[in-house]
């Protein structure tokens, strides 16, 4: 018996009727110029009521989103004056902040380059590993096959981010992938193959080549655990549930480690380090615009804030970015992640009506601004297509059981199974009925910026991952992000090695944060909001009318 | 528009958090029930869509002696449900050299003494919300037979909940770890394309092509980018 409701499984049924007609055709990819008329009329960026130009700070006047801009321009979480900074908790060569991807590859690349694994130090919110990075299904990209080449991944890159990326970064990201899917191969990252070791590879939305390499739709998962294995077999200490609230500063200006707060005990540690690599992940838990969001618990942007309080450039935080296909039904599950990968296996996105209304594999922002016209009202511009759930989500249809038609019985299941696993447990099977869906917010396109050796330009601070921005300009590309945080994460860790043989750090201060503040001050800003977050706040609204802070 | 935390009139149901009733709407999953009952979670949350194990859970039933375990993020509550997040699963790992180490069972037996105390009692693979079959992968590490191990292992989150009901006191996620790296680097047959690729970015064959490629303007990009030859489906 289907959880759909009578109405959805009438809705269902057109599906299946229109499907044989379906089947081998493909709607066709639009123009650059059908693709830029969509996104201005349809994707949330281009709703200039969700964005302000920031009042403070090294990118003065840059628009960005509210939820952004309310943390960037918020105080300090500690009054600098409260923190004693004589008192050293950590000492050490290396300080990584974040324990996911980007850290664990930096940390790791700081001991390869020679740091000694007890001269490096990883804080991080979580458990060692809770991140995006180990949420990512689909697969990773790099031109390892005959037919693709790192320039043609490199025009991939660039037109899916619309030309705004920065082409240095471009260049380290497409030259460095093979590299990387090789030492991931030399890890025991378990990658799919064929019999005789060649990879798997299939198309992501926006790709030219097939070179999207994936473990099975547990791509993320499968690196991340490999990575932190190995993390934990070379000895580098981890320090979880130790989020860092500001950065350190010497009294010559460099970065110099971090403030961390333990979430247990609530008591504060003072890092001295001579490098540090800020590899906090993105920000999909400020829920811009109101979305539900594919992301962990602790992605909420702290390491913007901290980075900049310390006078690190942001760029393309104007870009959101909105996974298509987040889940829209069943209640428990809305706004996880449905990945890439179904459309790259054939299932089609159709209306209510059954038809079929985008090419599956637009780059992301195209593809989410077309589910949006199809499902917004015709009052409001759209086409009032899409399906309305009982508790009010709407969404179009992604045609699953297309995926077992079109590569045999028992793929879906193969090679989706976090998906199948994760719908069946909600009593819905994908390979018989179709899955709804509906944008969600997915990653940070933009970030600190950073020069292709991961230094942000303020002297012993270095980026990497979801929170740099640049490698991918205004619209990330799937596959991309598993990769940007293994070159960039690499690529920071050893310039931070290389910085730390030679740096000398001074006097510990918070000066810069105070600075930060006068700077609040002057610009009138009210000292109601608090940063960075940390973690978002999900307890129901009766309880927080009578919360007292008692113990 | 979709919004975070739509409000809807849903029945009620009441779950037992840590021994304490609770009302919370019915349809919730356990971790945000716990949260709609005020809890605000550090342990036992992580990825909150099925993928870190961080929200490994136990709970009973009303009338029913079993005891469950289950993903607390993917799980919906049920009336009576008395339940706990389990914090963290203490179970030691123990570190090894993967250039040092041989892809046999006597590594995994070596490393983890502990497999040869398996009383195929299955309550591992019963334990487990992911589904698989546990046990059949501890006999499979007893024979040696380490690609089994990876397969059958695979879609493992670590969430300990094996681990925490075994008689035998097998930390078995971190077997299937070891096994897995010792399957992907050294039984898994090796990516001839991907050595070959790596000899011809050392030999420097792509580097004029992507020289020029930096040196060209925006439009000339876009021209490049719309001649593309896209392959095939």
């Amino acid at each position: 018996m289907s959880v759909y409701p009578e109405y959805m499984q009438e809705s269902i049924r057109r599906v299946e009727e229109t499907r044989p007609a379906r089947m081998g055709t493909n709607y066709p990819r639009l123009s650059l110029a059908e693709q830029e008329e969509l996104l201005r009329r349809y994707h949330p960026d281009y709703k200039p009521e969700g964005k302000r130009p920031l009042r403070v700070g090294p990118s003065y006047g840059e628009l960005v989103p509210h939820e952004v801009a309310d943390l960037l321009e918020a105080y300090p979480l500690v009054d600098p004056a409260r923190i004693n900074l004589s008192q050293v908790d950590y000492d050490v060569d290396v300080l990584v902040i974040g324990g996911g991807g980007a850290g664990t590859v930096a940390a790791l690349w700081a001991h390869y380059s020679g740091v000694p694994a007890d001269r490096i130090l990883i804080v991080t919110k979580l458990r060692h590993g809770d991140s995006n990075s180990i949420m990512a299904q689909g697969g990773i990209q790099a031109a390892t096959k005959p037919h693709d080449s790192p320039a043609i991944h490199f025009l991939d890159v660039m037109g899916g981010g619309h030309f705004t990326n920065d082409p240095r970064l471009v260049r380290a990201l497409v030259e460095d992938a093979p590299f990387i899917i090789k030492w991931h191969e030399e890890l025991g990252v378990m990658y799919d193959k064929e019999p005789d070791g060649t990879m798997l590879t299939i198309h992501g939305g926006g790709t030219s080549k097939k070179r999207m390499h994936s473990c099975k739709d547990y791509t993320g998962l499968e690196i991340m655990r490999v990575l932190r294995d190995e993390a934990r077999n070379v000895g580098i200490p981890v320090l979880e549930f130790h989020p860092a609230v500001e950065l350190l500063t010497d009294e010559f200006g460099q970065v110099a480690g971090a403030v961390v707060w333990s979430l247990e005990t609530e008591e504060y540690k003072v890092v001295r380090a001579k490098a540090t690599v800020l590899a906090t992940g993105g920000w999909g838990r400020l829920h811009i615009q109101g979305f539900p969001t594919t992301n962990h618990y602790g992605a909420t942007a702290d390491g913007l804030v901290l980075a900049y309080r310390v006078g690190a450039k942001l760029r393309d935080l104007d870009a959101v970015q909105y996974h298509p296909t987040g889940a829209a039904f069943p209640e428990q599950i809305v706004g996880l992640l449905i990945t890439e990968k179904v459309r790259g296996l054939g299932a089609q996105p159709v209306n209510a009506l059954g038809e079929l209304f985008v090419h599956p594999l637009e780059p992301r922002d195209v593809e989410s601004a077309a589910f949006i016209r199809e499902c917004l009202p015709p009052e409001k511009g759209g086409r009032g297509l899409g399906v309305t759930t009982p508790t009010g989500m709407v969404g179009v249809w992604l045609d699953t059981p297309m995926v077992d038609m079109i590569h045999g019985k028992g793929t879906f299941q193969r090679a989706l199974s976090s998906i199948y696993r994760m719908y069946i447990r909600f009593g819905i099977d994908p390979t018989k009925e179709p899955i709804l869906v509906y944008p969600t917010l997915h990653y940070q396109n933009g970030g600190v910026v950073i020069d292709e050796h991961g230094w942000t330009g303020i002297p012993g601070l270095f980026a990497a991952g979801e929170v740099e921005g640049g490698v991918h300009g205004k619209n990330r590309l799937m596959g991309n992000s598993l990769l940007d945080y293994n070159v960039f994460g690499r690529r920071a860790g050893m310039s931070a090695a290389a910085w730390a043989k030679k740096a000398r750090v001074g006097r510990l201060t918070l000066r810069h944060v105070e600075r930060f503040v006068e700077e609040l001050r002057r610009a009138g800003i009210p000292e109601t909001r608090r940063a960075p977050l940390l973690l978002p706040d999900y307890r129901g609204t009766k309880t927080l009318a009578r919360v007292v802070d008692l113990l | 528009m979709n919004r975070v935390g739509v409000e809807t009139k849903t029945e009620m149901v009441t779950v037992y958090i840590m021994g304490q009733a609770y009302q919370v709407p019915a349809g919730l999953t356990i971790l945000k029930a716990m949260e709609y009952a005020g809890f605000r979670l550090t342990r036992g949350v992580g990825c909150r869509g099925g993928f870190c194990g961080a929200c490994a859970t136990v709970y009973r039933l009303p009338g029913d002696y079993r005891l469950y375990a289950d993903l607390a993020c993917q799980t919906t509550v049920k009336d009576g449900m008395y339940l706990a997040l389990l914090p963290s699963t203490p179970a030691q790992r123990k570190p090894y050299d993967l250039r040092k180490v041989k892809p046999s069972g006597e590594t995994l037996l070596a490393l983890y003494p502990e497999l040869a105390r398996c009383v195929a009692c299955n309550t591992c693979t019963k334990a487990c919300p992911q589904k698989l079959e546990v046990m059949d992968a501890v006999q499979a590490a007893l024979r040696g037979d380490i690609p089994k191990v990876a397969e059958l292992t695979f879609d493992c989150l670590s969430c300990g909940l094996c681990t925490m009901r075994c008689p035998a006191e097998i930390p078995h996620y971190h077997v299937w770890q070891l096994a897995r790296r010792l399957y992907g680097a050294y039984l898994a047959p090796k990516a001839e394309h991907l050595r070959r690729r790596l000899e011809e970015l050392q030999s420097g064959k792509f580097q004029a092509e992507l020289d020029r490629l930096m040196t060209l303007s925006k439009e000339e990009l876009k021209e490049l980018y719309k001649a593309r030859e896209i392959e095939p489906e």
